[in-house]
């Protein structure tokens, strides 16, 4: 190999430069404004956990799994998965090898950003070494690669359900130019380097179409004005990026350390909020996956759509889009780039001003408290459940037959648990009745605390300090007490699809035990979508202006998806879920505690 | 027209009196009854408002007028076929009919207190709905009403006026029965006091105030305007009822031996089914859409099909009954060209 | 002028003429729902804050349409959403009140 020209310089090279140095510049720029907008504890948390080896590790393998080689997409749909991998692994591995070409054949370029990019059009070849051939080889690999993605990435513009995908977003008009200069950077590319691949050498790909290019352009005047057109739309897309939905590219880089460094949203805009919104890729996997977009006019309520309108600043649509939602977290669930959509939506709710603060310090609870006194088993059934009576008497049935102690503490008044306040964003208020119900409880003397509702067991378990108290979800409970051999269930001959709610699976975690308990106590079945992907029911209180009647489409939906499992029943275990679907529903509905109730037999004390 | 056959589906106080009347203009009525009995839901009931008739002696006395009338009880109507004139009918006992009219007498359906789930109805021991309250008068069977209640609690608009019901419209004769039933129960069980829980009483009809007064004056029945939300049960099985005063504005509680749902009326599931065999429409409430609701009432919007009786909405017995009338009279015209 | 000692009280009726009707307007806008309360009470019959702030929607609502202040009952609002649950015009509640404190935000 040898250089072709002595500077080393075309002009040509200049619409990339103009673009790498500005895109470079505004990541650093965007680097520090996001450390500084961090608050302090969270900005030394995450500057440790870049020099903390385990963290760093694991850093730079997600990086690599998620940004270049998009695990998650894989195991969503291989074609999606193919066709993002290759463009953005093969992309990276051509610039890795342009820079190993660069170190290898003239070290002294290897300052020049352009010279890795641009390395055919600079060197002649002037003898064929066995590594010359393989590099050759592997970068005419990778670009055909890429361009293999290329060509899938406009097929799916028009047939977007080969990838699995029913919805796509409609992208905006410089995401359109991004995308545009995106397909084109790779075809000239090809096109350049077949151009001059009789001087500087190739591979399967360029060779080839050098010599066809040849039969019938005899000479070489196409040569600068294709590198030309390559290295302009290298530029355009670089000068873009920013300002699309490109720009989850650097973004995700720095959402990644800022996760395996345990941030959170802090705020409703800045910092790691910032990232997040920066890291959607606006590729709309959660358009599919909102149980809203069941109705057309909800599709632009997808976590997508608020990515982008709080890139926007479109203050009006955020608000819509974030009070809509239901938060049933089904969006975070398929987000391959982990976009918290409920979280960021309860922080937008949060910076809402109310004239109204609710108060709840000056409520005597003491009465409470001594009701709640007698034993060591409380249970909490919540406020929902009182509208749901077949739970709480399901569950004091179970209970009783099982032998244990136990106290209903909210059965005559309770208290809410916080959590409808906690998704309306009003944080401080529902710490407020968080700090109440410790009181109670604490003042009980009871060391487990049993709840039937997810709704209450999220923010017992997130939020709530109990020291001495176990806090256990009922389908946990009874999941224990049939193993312990305290009840005795056996098998009735109905079938069940078990519906996870969203609280429960998704926001706790929970998905076996309540399988197991039906399993044991009748037949099981599964829906098409079930755990991390069950539909939501509709009637959450995660949405504060979804009215009843919007909310019929949804819950039918969901229904839907449940009667495909062809069960003869719907079991659940949400008072939520089993009030909403009960409205709707041709087939019964039954709440986990009814279905173990209706199997379990009292086992006798000897 | 050549058929003097008249199909009646439904067999209850419409049905029994439309074909009495069509019976008595010459023609040959056909009931349809899906059930063992004549006279519908009036057969279950024991006594009716105003006059407090037996419900059973008026059943009895409007089949006495049905001889020579075909009745098929436990039969239901499979298929209709318009034909250019009249209408083809298979029965689901294999008969076939050519008829000039159809008379859609279907009835109503009792709403299905336990779909409120929050009154426990099929929850709770002592919870019973209206319907299971006559029952009781007529047979004396049933293990939720207790020996000797102190406090019996009745619940309005139980799936009435309620969208989450998925019916939003008055069932118009619960707050008369309510009335009805509470000083029955009174007069049962004197030492008891009885409460009525109303969100608004709508007592329309001649003779209903007197009841109201009566239930007032003589048996001190309360009334509580509030609609109850919340039931529980204590350990004792007994049930609370919470509620707003919202007269007083503030909340309530009362424990109750006994609590009865005021369950409402919704059209018949299969009424839609019979009619979009021949084509009729159903309206926004559900039930079944005259071509207008003050002159043609009976009509339907296609010819040769008329309804009578709680089909196209919420009726009391005499209402029916005066429908079915008007509907023979209707059908009649209709046959001999005077529609 | 002679003072009897006592001056005469002002009628304490509300007059349905001269209510100042600008704060339910308001929350008419946000939510349309407000206009369908039949005041039957379901609300407040369930609600978890009744025992023990006399909290009710219904209340909440009537007094808004005769234009008298509700900022006092509305602190003690828990938002736990049986209003919503139980009312048989499916209005939304929860809706209702936040958008009622964000009008009471705005007046300040």
């Amino acid at each position: 190999m040898k250089e072709r020209f002595a500077t080393g310089f075309d002009p040509f090279v200049l619409p990339f430069l103009v673009g790498m140095i500005f895109v470079l510049g505004y990541c650093l720029y965007g680097i520090f404004r996001i450390l500084f907008q961090l608050p302090r504890q969270d900005r030394r948390k995450f500057l440790l956990s870049l020099i903390t080896p385990s963290t760093a590790i694991k850093n730079i393998w997600d990086i690599f799994a998620n940004c270049l080689l998009h695990i998650k997409l894989w195991k969503r749909n291989k074609m999606l998965g193919f066709m993002h991998s290759s463009i953005a692994f093969g992309w990276f591995m051509i610039i890795l090898l342009g820079h190993i070409e660069v170190m290898v054949y003239c070290p002294e370029r290897v300052r020049l950003l352009y010279y890795p990019i641009f390395f055919n059009y600079f060197v002649a070849e002037n003898e064929s070494t066995i590594g010359g051939a393989v590099l050759f080889f592997l970068m005419d690999f990778f670009l055909l690669l890429i361009l293999t993605g290329i060509a899938l990435a406009m097929v799916k513009r028009v047939r977007s359900r080969i990838f699995g995908m029913r919805r796509t977003t409609r992208p905006s008009a410089l995401d359109r130019v991004g995308l545009y200069s995106l397909w084109a950077i790779f075809p000239l590319r090809l096109l350049a380097e077949s151009f001059t691949a009789h001087i500087s050498g190739g591979s399967f790909l360029t060779i080839p179409a050098n010599w066809v290019f040849r039969q019938f352009l005899g000479n070489d005047l196409n040569m600068l004005p294709t590198w030309w057109a390559y290295s302009i739309a290298l530029g355009v897309f670089m000068v873009v990026l920013p300002f699309t939905r490109y720009m989850h590219i650097p973004a995700e880089m720095m959402l990644i350390p800022m996760r395996n460094a345990g941030l959170k949203i802090r705020h409703p805009r800045r910092g790691f909020a910032k990232v997040e919104v920066l890291s959607c890729p606006g590729c709309g996997v959660c358009i599919d996956a909102c149980p809203m977009s069941v109705q057309k006019k909800n599709i632009k309520d997808c976590t997508v759509y608020l990515n982008r309108q709080i890139r926007r600043g479109n203050e009006k649509r955020i608000e819509e889009i974030s009070d809509k939602c239901l938060l049933c977290g089904k969006c975070e669930a398929v987000c391959q780039v982990g976009v918290e959509g409920p979280k960021l939506r309860i922080a937008q709710r949060s910076a809402r001003r109310y004239g109204i603060t609710p108060d709840f310090s000056g409520m005597d609870v003491s009465g409470m408290t001594a009701s709640a006194k007698g034993s060591k088993v409380l249970y909490f059934a919540g406020c929902m459940t009182k509208l749901t009576p077949s739970i709480g008497k399901a569950v004091c049935s179970l209970l009783d037959k099982a032998g244990v102690d136990y106290t209903w503490m909210d059965r005559e008044e309770g208290l809410c648990c916080g959590r409808p306040l906690m998704t309306a964003g009003r944080i401080d208020a529902a710490l407020g009745l968080v700090k109440k119900n410790e009181e109670i409880i604490l003042g009980s003397g009871a060391d487990t605390l049993v709840l039937s509702c997810p709704i209450c067991y999220k923010i017992f378990s997130e939020r709530y300090s109990l020291p001495g108290v176990r806090v256990v979800n009922y389908a946990d409970y009874f999941s224990e007490l049939v193993e312990q051999g305290r009840l005795n269930v056996s098998k009735s001959d109905i079938c069940y699809v078990y519906h996870d709610p969203c609280e429960l699976g998704r926001g706790c975690g929970i998905y076996e035990s309540p399988r197991r308990l039906i399993g044991q106590a009748a037949g099981i079945a599964e829906a098409p979508a079930c755990r991390e992907e069950s539909i939501c029911c509709g009637g959450s209180l995660g949405s504060l202006t979804l009215d009843f009647s919007q909310r019929e489409a949804m819950t039918r939906k969901a229904l839907d998806n449940l009667y495909a499992s062809r069960a003869d029943a719907v079991a659940t275990a949400c008072p939520l879920c089993l009030a909403t679907f009960s409205r709707y529903s041709e087939r019964p509905v039954r709440d986990l505690a009814q279905v173990l109730d209706a199997s379990a037999e009292r086992v006798e004390v000897k | 027209m050549d058929s003097r056959i008249i199909l009646i589906i439904g067999g209850g106080v419409a049905g029994m009196e439309a074909a009495r009347q069509l019976f008595l203009l010459g023609y040959q009525p056909v009931i349809v009854e899906k059930s063992d009995h004549l006279g519908g839901h009036v057969a279950g009931w024991h006594k009716l408002f105003p006059d407090m008739m037996s419900a059973s002696s008026l059943i009895e006395t409007m089949a006495g007028g049905l001889d020579g009338v075909t009745v098929y009880l436990k039969t239901t109507v499979a298929t209709m076929n318009r034909l250019t004139s009249g209408f083809s009918v298979v029965l689901s006992n294999g008969t076939t009919l050519l008829c000039g009219a159809i008379l859609m007498a279907s009835g109503f359906r009792l709403f299905d207190a336990s779909r409120k789930e929050e009154y426990g109805y099929g929850v709770y021991d002592h919870v019973i709905t209206n319907s299971d309250l006559e029952h009781w008068f007529n047979t004396g069977e049933d293990d939720r009403i207790p020996e000797n209640p102190s406090h019996i609690a009745f619940v309005h608009c139980v799936g009435s006026r309620d969208l989450k019901a998925g019916n939003p419209q008055c069932s118009k004769v619960c707050c008369m029965t309510a009335i009805k039933q509470a000083i029955e129960m009174k007069e049962k069980f004197p030492g008891s006091e009885v409460w009525c829980f109303y969100m608004d009483l709508r007592l329309f009809g001649k003779k209903y105030e007197d009841f109201y007064i009566n239930a007032q004056r003589d048996h001190g029945v309360h009334f509580v305007r509030g609609r109850v939300s919340e039931v529980s049960e204590d350990i004792d099985g007994k049930v609370i009822l919470k509620a707003e005063d919202t007269l007083a504005g503030h909340q309530v509680k009362l424990k109750a031996d006994l609590l009865v749902l005021m369950a409402g009326m919704l059209c018949n599931e299969e009424t839609p089914v019979l009619a979009s065999m021949v084509r009729a429409d159903v309206d926004s409430d559900g039930f079944m859409r005259s071509r207008d609701n003050i002159y043609r009432i009976n009509e339907s919007s296609r010819p040769g099909v008329f309804f009578a009786g709680a089909c196209t909405g919420t009726k009391t017995v005499p209402e029916t009954v005066a429908e079915a009338r008007a509907a023979a009279l209707d059908i009649h015209n209709y046959l001999v060209g005077n529609g | 002028m002679v003072d009897f000692g006592f001056g005469l009280s002002k009628s304490s009726a509300v007059r349905l003429d001269q209510v100042d009707l600008s704060l339910y307007r308001k929350l008419e806008v946000l939510e349309p729902g407000v206009r369908t309360c039949m005041s039957c009470g379901s609300c407040s019959a369930t609600c978890t804050a009744g025992p023990w702030s006399g909290m009710s929607v219904r209340k909440v609502i009537l007094n808004l349409q005769r234009g008298k202040d509700v900022s006092a009952m509305m602190q003690n609002c828990m938002l736990c959403g049986k209003c919503s649950m139980v009312c048989p015009r499916g209005i939304n509640t929860r809706h209702l009140i936040l958008s009622l404190c964000r009008i009471y935000g705005e007046r300040k």
